[in-house]
């Protein structure tokens, strides 16, 4: 655990002191310290392209008052520099009369352990790991032109600091391996990427070779796309495969059901709850408390512990996704779902790992039903207007169905569908759910968090497919 | 305060004789300082003050052709002293790449342009709510808007850059960015648009009445869209969205993806991508531009390039690095473009629009949808059906599909160019794209 306090002309008790000051009247609030150390290894083109370590620290003080956040960052750690945010603070929220809420959850529990990945394994055995990826894949076909492979590795203390001293800590380690593949033959060109990653050391996603199996994954996606014709254009039948497709759920629905969009009105979804939004048989979480998952937290933010959250039970609205701010505005509790991306920027409520969890049909029933349609295997980014609620993401390897058999490969194309009445096109939910990899990353208001997805098999009735082929 | 020039080019030349001192060949370090206040309007009243103060360190340290990097955001040369010493370790132990170096001497910036690109101005937060409040009377003033956000952000950056082969400089710059993002609603459906504004001098941004009309327009003209069928059309790209295509282009010519051979114009130097009407420029010196700079990310000096000079392309987008790999000379643009435009086409806005009998204008994209090895591009899309020139009503849930290697020879531009962002393009027609809808 990071010591905020021993480099520093600013001790605890004088933090605490300035950190009661400035919040007495307001409704809420806190200082958030965060130091963390990162690591980015890249091999491309056959050598080792950068290796880079960052380290960062500084803290983040806010204040709330009704609706109003009041916010200021330094990354200098010292009495002035929290005396100067105080002041700032104290600027835009003139006169305020509120009553601090000192009421937080608390949990023992955690979901990953206190480990520093980056120090876990020292830096020439990662360079060995990459360029046996790169000799693996040159050596498997000659048509591998260019390999680019990388890891990722962060190790994040944080301490919350609120008014009356109470002090809330976690340590976050996080990695991420990917590989890259771009294939070359007669004139053509076409890559596959593959990655995997989460909340712990690179051992254990490394062990037994585990590493040939994401260049595979790299390799089969590519070749795959060697294949693909172009894609069809127009509105037709979808099979999602399951796993990393769910960011079909993150886009369409998930962001739609962030606490704040819904207190301002702004999201599709703020009218729905206790209503029908989804197919019977459509149950969607977003749980932060999976062990070593990318989305998870022992602790968001703002230190509430955070929880399993249902979003869609059976098809019915439950509940949106609240950080402290929204939940208090809108009367209920904080979901654990408060996130800032690090101590630059305020706190939202996002998403963690958001799951649509399995029904029980088959994936073979699924295509087997289709006459003409695409099944959707891998996909690259997504995005939603949660306003329109009108939602995309674009496939990375996807085939063509016809009369209920898989045909041949697509080349990329996007998908676009409604959000709100997606989940009302889900025909069958299978009995397969897989968790992602652990690569996601989502970004909201410029700041980006890791997060998990999930899905089963599903059937969407109808969607619009972005190809060229009339 | 923006810390000044002098504080900044202790700390790099600090930097730089630690690395030397503990056996670091090379080095080159860059030091920044940026300060940033954005007061948040919702609904016509303040919701959110930000400020942010952050000073940001980064070095390379070489040993030959080893090279390695350490960024961090604490100055205290304590610090400093324990993240040079890990660099230095660090590069002890990372394999050689013949293509490391610094840039080449002869190529660095050796005087400096004033560009106009810093406005000492400070605006307060009260005055930035006076115009925020303004900004959000005009836009909710139609009984449709039921939602308003709006900011107002005043940065000012300083920054050095230092190397070991004795290049030392930096410059301040500043930006006024406000914004304006409504939400309209009528009996059929909810839609949002925005409009901005972002200038280096205070004085040049947008009066808070007409970018507070132009979201609220903007917005309503969006409500009650309709789907449409899938078809073959010309699609006409709004000025704020066709900068995107430049800035794909720019991706794909960039010196990276060529030596990596990982994008589509690959080996097309001298060969007509685009058709003969079309010049694309990337111009380092406007006065106030907002991508104009002395010099690039590595000291070498920045001048304009023509990039594709009647449909042929002219110039890579090329860096120290890989122009070594690819046997070319840096031109200045290790971190991308300058101000990068399409030169202005013949037709008029209103001739464009009248090519054809049916086209539809798009407003906005969204979507990654762009494979630059491949070209292919397909991205999710909104906005109006139009029919001998006139919008005949708003259109959603669609999508733009093409390859950019016949899309780039079906474009074709109007003669309405202006400097709003740094990459810049009058309005575009692009014949022949496959629209899926229903």
């Amino acid at each position: 655990m990071s010591n905020f306090f021993t480099k520093s002309d600013l001790e605890r008790k004088d933090a605490e002191s300035i950190v009661s000051d400035t919040l007495k009247n307001c409704d809420d609030g806190e200082l958030y310290l965060e130091d963390s150390k990162s690591e980015s290894i890249i091999l491309d083109d056959n050598k080792i392209k950068s290796s880079n370590y960052s380290s960062d620290l500084g803290f983040g003080f806010r204040a709330v008052s009704d609706e109003v956040v009041a916010y200021s960052y330094s990354n200098e750690i010292s009495k002035d520099s929290l005396k100067s945010s105080s002041e700032n603070l104290q600027s835009t929220l003139k006169s305020v009369k509120g009553t601090y809420n000192n009421e937080i959850p608390k949990s023992n529990k955690k979901f990953y352990s206190d480990i520093n990945p980056i120090e876990q394994k020292t830096l020439d055995s990662k360079l060995e790991v990459l360029n046996k990826v790169n000799d693996y894949l040159r050596k498997k076909d000659g048509a591998v032109k260019q390999v680019t492979a990388n890891f990722l590795g962060e190790h994040k203390s944080v301490e919350i600091i609120r008014s009356g001293g109470e002090a809330i800590t976690d340590i976050r380690p996080l990695i991420r391996f990917n590989v890259s593949v771009m294939l070359e033959k007669d004139g053509r060109k076409e890559t596959g990427v593959y990655g995997i990653g989460g909340r712990q050391a690179y051992d254990n996603y490394l062990q037994n070779d585990n590493w040939k199996s994401v260049c595979e994954e790299a390799f089969r996606i590519a070749s795959v796309n060697m294949e693909s014709k172009p894609a069809p254009a127009g509105e037709m039948k979808v099979v999602l495969g399951p796993g990393w497709p769910a960011i079909l759920i993150h886009e369409a629905i998930g962001h739609g059901l962030e606490g704040d969009f819904n207190r301002k009105k702004t999201s599709a979804f703020h009218n729905l709850m206790g209503q029908k939004v989804a197919s019977e048989g459509v149950t969607i979480v977003d749980d932060g408390t999976i062990d070593n998952r990318r989305g998870s937290l022992t602790i968001d933010d703002e230190g509430t512990p955070t929880e399993k959250t249902v979003l869609i039970e059976n098809g019915i609205l439950k509940n949106f996704m609240q950080d402290r701010l929204n939940a208090r505005l809108m009367n209920t509790r904080s979901t654990g779902s408060g996130r800032r991306e690090n101590y630059r920027h305020v706190v939202l409520p996002r998403m963690r790992n958001t799951m649509m969890l399995s029904g029980n049909q088959t994936q073979d029933e699924m295509i087997k039903s289709v006459d003409k349609g695409i099944f959707a295997v891998s996909f690259g980014g997504g995005q939603v207007d949660i306003t329109s609620g009108k939602f995309v993401f674009n496939c990375t390897e996807a085939y063509e169905i016809i009369n209920g058999k898989i045909g041949s490969p697509i080349k990329g194309a996007t998908l676009i569908g409604d959000g709100p009445s997606i989940l009302k096109e889900v025909s069958m939910v299978g009995n397969d759910m897989m968790l992602d990899p652990g690569i996601g990353t989502c970004g909201k208001a410029g700041q980006g968090v890791p997060v998990g997805v999930a899905q089963p098999s599903i059937l969407i009735n109808k969607m619009t497919v972005g190809g060229t082929k009339l | 305060m923006i810390k000044d020039q002098d504080f900044l080019e202790a700390k790099a030349s600090y930097c730089l004789d630690v690395a030397k001192r503990i056996g670091a060949t090379d080095a080159s370090v860059t030091i920044g300082h940026s300060i940033s206040e954005t007061v948040n309007f919702r609904n016509k009243n303040l919701d959110e003050s930000n400020r942010s103060d952050g000073l940001a360190f980064s070095i390379d340290t070489y040993i030959g052709k080893k090279k390695s990097s350490i960024s961090s955001s604490n100055l205290l040369d304590e610090n400093l002293d324990t993240l040079i010493e890990k660099c230095y370790e660090t590069t002890k132990i990372t394999p050689e790449d013949e293509f490391n170096s610094l840039p080449d001497k002869n190529l660095l910036a050796d005087k400096l342009k004033d560009l106009n690109i810093y406005d000492n101005t400070h605006i307060d937060n009260d005055k930035k709510i006076q115009y925020l409040k303004e900004l959000e009377n005009i836009a909710s003033e139609d009984k449709k808007i039921i939602n308003t956000e709006s900011s107002f952000t005043e940065k000012k950056t300083n920054f050095i850059l230092a190397n070991s082969d004795g290049f030392c400089s930096g410059y301040k710059t500043s930006s006024f960015t406000t914004s304006c993002v409504a939400v309209a609603k009528d009996e059929n459906s909810m839609e949002r648009d925005y409009e901005y504004s972002s200038k280096r001098y205070l004085d040049d941004i947008k009066d808070p009445q007409t970018l507070g009309k132009m979201a609220s327009n903007q917005t309503i003209r969006k409500l009650s869209p309709k789907k449409i069928g899938s078809e073959k059309l010309s699609v006409i790209f709004d000025k704020r969205i066709a900068k995107g295509m430049l800035s794909a282009f720019a991706s794909a010519i960039s010196s990276s993806a060529i030596a990596r051979g990982t994008s589509f114009l690959k080996d097309k130097i001298n060969e007509q991508i685009f058709s003969n009407s079309i010049n694309i420029i990337d111009k380092p010196d406007i006065i106030k531009g907002l991508g104009s700079k002395n010099f690039d990310s590595e000291g070498i000096k920045s001048e304009t390039l023509n990039l594709v000079k009647e449909g042929v392309l002219k110039n890579y987008l090329v860096d120290t690095y890989n122009g070594r790999k690819l046997n070319l000379q840096s031109n200045g643009r290790s971190g991308g473009t300058t101000n990068l435009f399409f030169e202005n086409g013949k037709q008029s806005y209103d001739e464009l629009l009248k090519t054809n009998s049916k086209c539809i204008y798009i407003t906005e994209t969204i979507g990654h949808g762009s494979n630059l090895v491949t070209g292919d591009y397909s991205v999710g899309a909104t906005g109006f059906y139009v029919e001998d020139g006139e919008f005949k009503y708003p259109i959603n849930e669609i999508t733009i599909a093409g390859n950019f290697k016949d899309m780039f020879k079906n474009i074709f531009l109007a003669n309405d160019l202006d400097f709003e962002f740094s990459t810049n393009s009058p309005t575009m027609m692009i014949q022949g794209m496959t629209v899926a809808g229903k």
